[in-house]
């Protein structure tokens, strides 16, 4: 019985190195392991020998498992060895592209007006929306800029037939200032908040207008609100989309809803100090107008019943494309809503 | 307004040059759009020419002698028009000019000309880069001072300032001289209008009644008699043409010179031409008519004010002179009109007549009712020292309700208030006394400011502080940051929604596009059946900027569409565009419902491996992949119905709902509504009511613990009718209390199941919360499920 145990041991071993892959590996520990294998079956009849006998082929024969199994172990690792030394001999062309992922991209508008949002958010401003069908009160009327005023000519306006007759009270707002009276309709102070929103005007599209295009209003109110705060907060948000060392400046305009009435304009990022003609941001100014702002008018306060001896704010008016043409460097504003996605894809 | 500087410095010395002057404008007044020059002459001055001779040796070519200040100098000239006697513009050797050919800047060299030696030139307008003119010299006019530079006496500088709605004083001279004096420390002169009152009272030559007071405050009459109607000298016609305005005759171009001075407009009438020579500022009255001075003959409505006589409207008031009151060469007497009219009614007037002027444009900003007998004396007295005219004694003034010299109140508290800064109290009183408002100051902190007549605009203690603190400069403001208590959240619950819905579809490798609000008829017909147009009407822009933008769209298809088919004839792979935008629908009353909208369209061939585009076309579940992938965001349950929409093929269409509230459509666009935008292939829509769809989103998901015990997974195909929808098969599975989840993996038809049936293969997921299950109660529940599935579904196991 040990004899042909050692006759088991030799063949396995000669066997196991004949084999040349993992299938014939397995292949021989199911015909000597297995739970038919040449050494289970051995072990399985040692239970007709006698006792003295039993014991010591049962130790010969479970040493011999052992040596199998370990012989075993040594040759799958040989061969995995062999195998991953095959991978390097052929290596994969890691210059070949990954499968795709879906790759969306949301509109460059989009994002500006997020980064902007973004901007004011940070420094506690609330974001609502307004209608875009407006009426007149409050697109103008309630803005200080009545009918047969010339201030009504800043504005161009599209009016919107309702009724069918022509006659014209609804309109598509001209700009988000509206929604400062609805907001102040609706709340009280301390009043803190960003309005983005389509805006519309009766315009000639060329390289720097459109008539349909993006406007973000804001509106402070509370006690103590001062131009000073208008400036810093304006120049905080500046800085806070196109640098930190920006550096901004207010000139006189006219708001008719807003006294004083300030433009502000941001210095160029591009050309710095040496303004050049080609700036595709300034144009050579050395400065980009970014919006109007003021202090809102105490009249405008009063249509909503606020006690003007009591509050002030700031109110001020962006244009979303104006200022994505500018970060992004487009020559033409009618790229936006031409939707060629040649054009978009570019904006990830 | 144009403003000569040449002009502007009677009034007020420039001490800073033109560019530096035009940024303080910019920055603290108005923007300088442009500053146009003319001159910067070197080496060229006013001569006169006191001989000319014929050249010896060229017929066509003269010698003109030019005496300047400083000696004789003979040139050769070619100009047919050079006489003895004229004033011209001699320019000396060296002088810079513009060469007549290539228009670049020149040098004058001396040359001898077919062998006469020309110690200079006689400049014709060409060459001072005046205009093209070069057929002949300049000619000055006879009262040219020689020897003077030709730039001080010819040069000026422009600059052309925008205007403000609500500032009628910068369309006026005085007005920018105000506002130079305050930028840069000079004073103002204003004109001394004083004149000899030689002829009889004018309260006995002419009579002024306003009817409508409240369209006119207030009308000052002149009368000049006398006048010698002819041009004006030329100074004053120089003038009128630097500010834009052709002159007419010295009456006519005097009223217009006082207007540019004051900002006041003024008309002059034919006072001989005046029945009764009566004035009646009244509205007209129905059907009137009255032809302008333009010539156009003009039918008047109740709603203008005019200017009549007796005999009926002479003039349309604010807005243009009547024809027949006109100042001829033949005008012997005037009668000069300067008054104050309201300006939305003149605003009115001019735009229902479509008839813009100068002094429409000035009335309509609101003209202050102090100017009219200040600009009248100064018209006045121009007559009488340009035109020969006796001035009557006197003017005729009706005011009948003279307002009070405007003043504004305030405290050094308010100015902190509005400004955040605290500007000492004689910083702030010399600001705005170099502005013309005289300011008191009362102790300890109250200032009482006269407003001047030319600033109707200053009214309120902030117009009073923004007066100040443009001047003082905007760079004196410090910077500082909202410090105050900040305001409750405001929600906007849509409005996050349609960010979340945002950011999902380009996550889920959507591209966004932004789309016109407005569309034309023709592309709503494009999708949208003309009974539905008709029986809910789109929303209609009166004025469009063109018909392809004329109605509020009531859905994004159209343009999406538009989209999708201009991008598919530059792409050749899938296409995946969506808007979130809002869609217009009318409603009872008031504004129209705007609805917050997502739609996305799919085409194309879907990637391959490589991203290029495989041979597959994307199909419907790709666009319902999106839809899925949105809703598993936003943790919503939807299901999907067969139904019929327009424009979707019938059969490939689904309505989307959520608790059984309709929230969108899913479908292929139908090929003849693709056709129409010429796309061929197939292309797949989706579109989902986000307000419908906004109560159902899930909120912070609640967590549910994983089960410590092994789940088993089985398979099992179902057969079914094929118009049983996979989703009710799948519903009856889930059902059971053992089931944690069941995967469609296969659907088939074919010779392996009945005809008119298909196999649903499900893998199903069983697993307890309470402990291992055992073979067979995985095997009871997969019998109990099959027997509910042939009961409720018709369906049987697959053999």
């Amino acid at each position: 019985m040990l004899d042909e145990l050692r006759t088991l041991e030799e063949r396995a071993l000669t066997d196991l190195a004949a084999a040349r892959d993992e299938s014939a590996v397995e292949a021989w520990r199911v015909a000597y392991l297995g739970r038919k294998g040449r050494l289970t079956l051995i072990l399985r009849s040692l239970g007709n020998l006698p006792a003295e006998e039993r014991r010591q082929v049962g130790a010969a024969g479970n040493r011999l498992r052992e040596t199998l199994e370990a012989a075993l172990e040594e040759k799958r690792r040989a061969l995995q060895a062999a195998r991953l030394a095959a991978v390097a001999q052929r290596p994969l062309d890691v210059t070949l592209p990954g499968r795709p992922v879906p790759f969306g991209r949301l509109h460059p508008i989009t994002q500006t007006l997020r980064d902007i949002l973004g901007a004011f958010s940070a420094m506690g401003f609330e974001i609502v929306e307004g209608p875009e069908v407006e009426t007149d009160y409050y697109n103008f009327e309630a803005l200080r800029i009545p009918r047969d005023h010339p201030a009504r000519d800043l504005w161009d306006t599209l009016w919107v037939d309702l009724g069918g007759d022509g006659e014209r009270s609804i309109l598509l707002r001209t700009h988000t200032s509206p929604d400062q009276v609805r907001i102040m309709e609706r709340l009280q102070p301390p009043i803190r908040v960003v309005v983005p929103g389509k805006t519309y005007r009766h315009e000639a599209t060329d390289a720097t207008h459109e008539w349909m295009f993006h406007q973000v209003e804001g509106l402070a109110v509370d006690q103590g609100i001062t131009l000073a705060d208008l400036k810093g907060t304006l120049e905080e948000f500046a800085r806070r989309l196109f640098g930190q060392e920006r550096q901004v400046r207010l000139v006189q305009s006219y708001y008719p809803f807003v006294e004083p009435g300030v433009d502000l304009a941001v210095d160029c990022w591009i050309c710095r100090g040496n303004p050049d003609p080609e700036c595709r941001v300034c144009r050579g100014s050395g400065w980009l107008e970014l919006l109007g702002a003021g202090m809102v008018h105490p009249e405008v306060l009063r249509n909503v019943r606020y006690d003007t001896e009591r509050y002030t704010g700031f109110a001020f008016g962006m244009g979303v494309e104006r200022i994505a043409l500018a970060r992004y460097g487009i020559d033409d504003i009618r790229h936006f809503y031409a939707d060629d996605v040649r054009f978009l894809s570019q904006f990830r | 307004m144009r403003v000569s500087l040449k002009w502007l410095a009677d009034y007020v010395d420039l001490r800073v040059p033109p560019e530096e002057l035009a940024r303080r404008l910019t920055a603290s007044t108005v923007e300088v759009e442009e500053i146009v020059r003319r001159g910067g002459w070197e080496g060229v001055e006013v001569g006169l020419v006191v001989d000319v001779q014929p050249h010896p040796n060229a017929d066509r070519l003269r010698l003109a002698t030019v005496e300047t200040g400083d000696g004789r100098h003979t040139v050769v000239c070619g100009a047919p028009n050079v006489a003895p006697g004229q004033k011209v513009a001699f320019a000396r050797v060296g002088a810079r000019l513009t060469d007549p050919h290539t228009g670049g800047p020149m040098t004058l060299r001396a040359a001898k000309i077919r062998g006469v030696e020309s110690a200079g030139m006689v400049c014709s307008e060409r060459e001072l880069g005046l205009s093209d003119e070069h057929e002949g010299i300049l000619v000055l006019p006879e009262d040219a001072p020689v020897g003077t530079p030709l730039d001080a006496y010819l040069g000026d500088t422009i600059l052309d300032l925008a205007a403000w709605p609500n500032r009628p004083d910068l369309m006026s001279m005085l007005g920018v001289a105000w506002e130079v004096a305050a930028l840069t420390g000079a004073a103002v002169r204003e004109p001394d209008p004083a004149y000899p009152e030689e002829g009889g009272p004018a309260a006995d030559l002419a009579s002024v009644e306003i009817q409508d007071p409240d369209l006119c405050a207030r009308y000052v009459a002149g009368v000049v008699e006398e006048v010698q109607v002819g041009p004006s000298p030329a100074w004053l016609q120089e003038r009128l043409l630097a500010a834009g305005m052709r002159p007419i005759n010295n009456v006519v171009d005097i009223t217009n010179y006082v207007m540019l001075e004051y900002g006041q407009p003024l008309h002059a009438f034919d006072y001989d031409k005046l029945r009764e020579h009566a004035i009646i500022v009244r509205r007209a009255r129905e059907g009137e008519r009255l032809t302008t001075l333009d010539g156009v003959d003009r039918t008047l409505t109740p709603e203008m004010l005019v200017i009549a006589d007796p005999a009926g409207p002479v003039a349309l008031a604010g807005v243009m002179g009547g024809a027949k009151t006109e100042v001829s060469p033949a005008t012997r007497r005037v009668l000069l009109e300067s008054a104050s009219f309201h300006g939305p009614a003149i605003r009115r007037t001019s735009a229902r007549l479509g008839l813009r002027s100068e002094a429409s444009a000035r009335f309509e900003k609101g003209v202050s009712p102090e100017l009219p007998p200040l600009a009248a004396r100064r018209a006045v007295q121009l007559m009488v020292e340009l035109c020969g005219g006796r001035a009557a004694a006197g003017l005729v003034d009706v005011y009948p309700r003279p307002r009070e010299v405007q003043t504004v109140s305030f405290t050094q508290e308010r100015l902190r208030r509005v400004l955040g800064i605290d500007p000492p109290p004689p910083v702030v009183r010399d600001v705005l006394e170099r502005l013309g408002f005289r300011v008191q100051h009362v102790q300890p902190d109250r200032y009482v400011v006269t407003v001047p007549p030319w600033r109707a605009d200053v009214a309120i203690p902030e117009d009073v502080a923004e007066e100040f603190v443009r001047v003082h400069g905007y760079d004196s403001l410090p910077s500082t940051l909202l410090s105050g208590s900040l305001q409750p959240h405001v929600p906007e619950p849509l409005r996050d929604l349609r960010e979340r819905v945002r950011d999902v579809m380009k996550d889920a490798g959507m591209q966004e596009v932004i789309t016109y609000s407005l569309v034309s008829l023709d592309l709503l017909r494009a999708v949208v059946p003309s009974e539905d147009l008709a029986a809910d009407p789109p929303l209609r822009v009166v004025n469009p900027v063109s018909l392809e933008h004329e109605y509020l769209r009531p859905t994004l298809r159209p343009s999406l569409l538009r989209t999708l088919a201009a991008n598919l004839r530059v792409s050749d792979t899938a296409l995946a565009l969506f808007e979130t935008a809002r869609t217009y629908h009318r409603r009872g009353g008031g504004l129209p419902d705007e609805v917050e909208t997502l739609a996305g369209v799919v085409a194309g061939r879907r990637p391959d491996r490589w991203g290029g585009p495989s041979d597959e076309p994307v199909d419907f579940f790709d666009a319902k992949g999106y839809v899925e992938h949105l809703f598993a965001r936003l943790g919503v349950q939807a299901g999907y119905q067969p139904a019929e929409d327009h424009g979707l093929l019938p059969g490939r269409t689904a309505r989307i709902t959520v608790d059984g509230q309709a929230v969108g459509w899913l479908g292929q666009v139908h090929p003849e509504v693709l056709e129409r935008f010429d796309v061929r292939g197939e292309a797949y829509l989706f579109e989902v009511d986000l307000r419908a769809l906004l109560p159902h989103v899930g909120g912070v998901p609640a967590y549910r613990p994983v089960s410590r015990f092994p789940a088993v997974e089985r398979d099992l195909a179902v057969v079914v009718e094929e118009a049983v929808p996979a989703e009710r098969v799948r519903a009856v599975i889930l059902d059971h209390r053992l089931v944690r989840d069941a995967r469609i993996f296969d659907v088939y038809t074919g010779d392996q199941v009945p005809a008119g049936r298909k196999s649903l293969a499900f893998s199903v997921t069983y697993q307890s919360y309470e402990k291992t299950l055992s073979d067979e109660e995985v095997d009871r529940a997969q019998a109990e499920i099959v027997a509910r599935l042939a009961r409720e579904v018709g369906g049987t196991l697959r053999a």
